[in-house]
């Protein structure tokens, strides 16, 4: 029956509540083996996808279908998918011995074999001197872990994770994410996990499905939801970028951007990937470590670029491995360029003259839809 | 001594006005309990078991084991109907949530006797029930539905039947709605995980709402007296029946004493299952 | 999935509308006999307010009605002032687990071996039997209940608010009445209120305490009732369950406390 598709298909589903619609018309696959990321603002309806795979919702309309089998319909209890609660849910009458059991337990499994089991797994998350606490007594991260045994006891063909870095502290969140994806290699299982944190999303999944009210997005290695993304939205939820906006220009192999105050250029490329034609409303999207400041004293070349502008160096701010600078360019916008630590321009102080500009292929292009702009103005508001 | 001046004004008043209209009553009829009972009543101060030793004669034994029957079957039946009810509130929509409680609670606002009286206009020979079924010629001669252990237990049921629910919706509602989704998820069917999960966690609602029906019941005399007509004595009865028209006030201390340690072995129960339930969740290795 | 999920809803929700019917039902039927014009249960004679007009006068029972509120308003008073210092104290100036016990015994002895308990203490010291006795009686667990309400509220309650408020200068006493009467006071209006219904609605430790001839409403209606049907009790009723839902309502709304309920 699996064949050689895809082990999770999600079919044009939709789910309601009440009026809002939470889950709009999602389709999406996801591979044997693969630690995928579902990504996306709070509210995009990314937890209402996964809590349909676990059963806990019912989509409205669509499919979703587990090894080409439709799981709609198949009761939470009865389908071969785990959970690992955001809250980690563990039963807090029980020892951690007794909650990994419990799955096991329901399937009526001998003895010999659920003990054999427990201690296998819990061995594999390091906690097996710890079976017999209750869950209480144990820090965030070893309940963590007691979830996650929990649920990868049971050999689920996919393991699904609610926010499972969430509850803990900052330090113990990046050790984490290094030990899900170790234990992830190791027992094999898919694993679909919900973030709002892109940095995690990036750091864990072998791909992500970037999720706003209720669509999918853009789905893709972390790599290309970075370096190419098809939407300004992405462009803003991932990483850090500086837009420029106008509607495009193509002549030939010569396409420009046209602003307000002046003319961009960018790739003959960069306008194909996404199929924009001319007259379309677009925007430039330059990651900052891809804009590069030149102090205008320095008498140093800007030919290598193909956009530049002038500015004046507003604010620097040094984050230890890396230094952002905040620019006003002359028509009043502000961008942000990122160095590494250790460069050059270190000593560069606030006031500044500096020019800006950047390699034409690193402008990216994307569809400037006003609704986009809107989410996007919020979200680079960092700057 | 500032502090000390802090405190006595705090806990001054209320503790001393709980030693002397509480703990000096108490400890009054508690050696009234030892004492005899004087030829027109009042009390002879010489030292007898005999009160105690009379709690077990036949006569007083059977009131009090029914006083217990009507109190346990009154406790369970309210746990049966309480339990889904305060999990049907506590599952509802959070914003009917407090209408839904109110409304069990209100009840409580209104007269306790004229609840219990309603009950006597409903059950009686001619009441409003038996009517009905004559009128729908289901039954041809009326039931006796009232002055009978079942009148009884409706009564009891009746007006601590919010009492058992209030605390059950308390621990239903605090209970984590992802622990039951865990469970389903491993493989629970609901009644599996009604039993393993959600009844154990919420086991302190069941006792606490339980001991405020069965405390009430055991030693109510109203509802006996109206709904039981007097016939079915009740522990309640006796003891009022001792002090107000038989003027024997140390047996009639003696069964309150009776009474007072069956609610206390439950209490220091309850005390110990808690005990027990917290200490589950912070039992270190 | 769907349909079945909906249909558990439903089975609890039917049991929740059943539990509603078992407990409104009798209190509904209650208020329309007191309507009913032959004051029989089971006859209907048409819509009059006779019984309302029986009620009003029938001095023995509007009597009653007044002692009832003398000796509720008297112990709620009381017991305000008495559980609400308790309650602070309880909360902040003594950490006891046997004190709270202790505090809590009123509210769960069986009522009628405080009754008997407190009979004999009051025929020990020969003290007169009449209102105030009940009074003082109902003061003991009154004090328990608004101590218990009030505590809730100041569990909630930040303490660093009192503190910021003499670190800005208030001595402790003008601390207290600045800052945390008010911010308790709808815990205190709710304890009270609950004092006084159930004051009001007390009816064995009175039975027991009360002095001849100057009966509260409970004790009245009980020997009304005890002998069976009287249609007067109906519309009694009817008017006792307005006055207490409206004035429930009426608390509700005016100091939003929600813990009443």
């Amino acid at each position: 029956m699996s064949g050689n598709g895809p082990l999770v298909a999600i079919r044009n589903v939709v789910k309601r509540f009440g009026s809002i619609v939470a889950v709009n018309n999602v389709s999406l696959d996801v591979q044997q083996g693969e630690f995928f990321a579902l990504l996306g603002p709070s509210g995009c309806g990314k937890t209402t996808l996964l809590r349909m795979l676990a059963g806990f919702e019912t989509p409205d309309s669509g499919e979703i279908l587990l090894e080409g089998e439709d799981l709609v319909g198949v009761k939470p209890w009865k389908r071969p998918v785990n959970m690992m609660f955001q809250s980690y849910a563990l039963f807090p009458h029980m020892t951690v011995y007794n909650n990994v059991a419990y799955g096991l337990r329901e399937d009526r499994l001998d003895k010999q074999e659920i003990d054999r089991r427990v201690r296998e797994v819990l061995e594999m998350v390091g906690l097996l001197g710890l079976a017999r606490r209750k869950p209480d007594t144990l820090s965030g991260g070893q309940k963590q872990r007691v979830a996650l045994a929990r649920a990868i006891v049971k050999q689920p063909k996919v393991l699904l994770l609610d926010e499972p870095l969430a509850a803990l502290d900052r330090k113990l969140r990046v050790e984490m994410r290094l030990e899900l994806k170790r234990l992830q290699h190791e027992v094999g299982i898919a694993f679909i996990f919900v973030t709002h944190d892109q940095e995690e999303a990036l750091t864990m999944a072998d791909r992500a499905a970037v999720m706003n009210a209720g669509q999918v997005l853009q789905v893709g290695t972390p790599q290309e939801l970075y370096e190419l993304p098809t939407s300004l939205f992405v462009a803003n939820f991932i990483g850090e970028s500086n837009v420029f906006t106008g509607s495009l220009k193509v002549a030939g192999d010569d396409v420009t951007v046209v602003g307000a105050e002046r003319a961009w250029r960018v790739s003959a490329e960069a306008s194909r990937r996404v199929g924009l034609k001319d007259g379309d409303a677009v925007a430039i999207v330059i990651r900052p470590e891809h804009l590069q400041i030149i102090p205008a004293a320095s008498g140093q070349e800007t030919n290598g670029l193909s956009n530049t502008a002038t500015g004046m160096l507003i604010e620097t701010a040094y984050l230890g491995s890396m230094r952002h600078y905040i620019v006003e360019l002359d028509d009043g916008t502000r961008v942000m360029a990122q160095t590494q630590a250790g460069h050059i321009f270190d000593s560069l102080t606030e006031g500044t003259r500096v020019s800006v500009g950047w390699e034409l292929e690193r402008g990216v292009l994307v569809p400037a839809d006003d609704e986009a702009l809107i989410e996007g103005a919020g979200l680079s508001g960092a700057l | 001594m500032k502090k000390f001046t802090q405190q006595l004004v705090l806990l001054g008043p209320g503790l001393a006005w709980l030693v002397v209209f509480l703990v000096i009553p108490l400890v009054l009829i508690l050696s009234y309990s030892f004492f005899r009972r004087g030829p027109y009543g009042g009390v002879v101060y010489e030292f007898t078991l005999k009160n105690y030793k009379q709690l077990f004669s036949p006569l007083v034994l059977r009131v009090f084991l029914t006083s217990l029957r009507i109190a346990v079957i009154t406790t369970g039946l309210a746990l049966l109907i309480g339990y889904p009810t305060a999990y049907a509130i506590a599952t509802a929509a959070p914003q009917w949530r407090t209408t839904l409680l109110g409304l069990v609670a209100l009840p409580f606002w209104t007269s306790y006797l004229i609840r219990t009286y309603a009950w006597i206009v409903l059950l009686n020979r001619e009441g409003v029930i038996n009517h009905f079924l004559m009128r729908l010629g289901i039954i041809h001669e009326p039931l006796g539905l009232l002055y009978n252990e079942f009148a009884i237990i409706i009564g009891l049921l009746y007006g601590y039947l919010p009492f058992m629910i209030l605390p059950l919706y308390s621990s239903i509602e605090r209970l984590n709605p992802e622990l039951r989704e865990a469970a389903a998820d491993l493989g629970a069917p609901p009644l599996k995980t009604f039993f393993t999960v959600t009844l154990p966690l919420t086991l302190q609602g069941v006792i606490a709402g339980s001991i405020f029906v069965f405390v009430p019941s055991l030693g109510n005399f109203v509802v006996p007296e109206l709904l039981g007509g007097g016939r079915r004595l009740m522990i309640g009865n006796l003891i009022q029946n001792r002090f107000l028209k038989a003027r024997d006030w140390p047996s009639g201390a003696a069964m309150a004493f009776g009474v007072m340690s069956i609610v206390l072995i439950l209490l220091l129960l309850q005390a110990w299952a808690t005990n027990r339930l917290q200490e589950g969740g912070a039992n270190a290795e | 999935m769907r349909s079945k999920f909906l249909k558990r809803v439903r089975a609890l929700d039917v049991h929740l509308v059943l539990v509603y019917l078992f407990l409104y039902g009798p209190i509904v039927m209650l208020i329309v006999l007191s309507f009913n014009e032959l004051g029989l249960p089971t006859a209907w004679g048409g819509f009059s307010l006779k019984w309302y007009g029986e009620l009003a006068r029938n001095t023995a029972l509007l009597n009653a009605g007044i002692n009832s509120l003398i000796v509720a308003g008297g112990s709620t008073l009381v017991s305000a002032v008495i559980g609400t210092l308790l309650a602070i104290g309880l909360e902040r100036a003594v950490r006891s687990t046997l004190l709270d016990a202790f505090v809590f015994v009123p509210m769960i002895i069986p009522d009628i071996v405080l009754a008997i308990a407190l009979l004999s203490f009051y025929s020990l010291l020969k003290m007169r039997l009449g209102l105030y006795s009940i009074m003082l009686s109902h003061i003991v667990f009154n004090i328990a209940f608004v101590a218990a309400i009030v505590r809730t509220r100041l569990s909630y309650f930040d303490p660093s608010l009192e503190e910021a408020s003499m670190d800005l200068g208030a001595t402790q006493i003008k601390t207290f009445l600045k800052i945390t009467l008010p911010l308790i006071l709808p815990g205190i209006m709710a304890g009270a209120l609950l004092a006084f219904t159930i004051s009001f609605d007390e009816f064995v430790i009175a039975f027991f305490t009360a002095g001849p001839g100057q009966p509260t409403l409970p004790i009245q209606i009980y020997s009304m009732v005890r002998f069976g049907v009287t249609p007067d009790v109906n519309a009694l009723s009817t008017i006792i369950l307005f006055i207490s839902i409206t004035s429930i309502l009426v608390a509700q709304r005016l100091s939003g406390m929600r813990g009443v309920l």
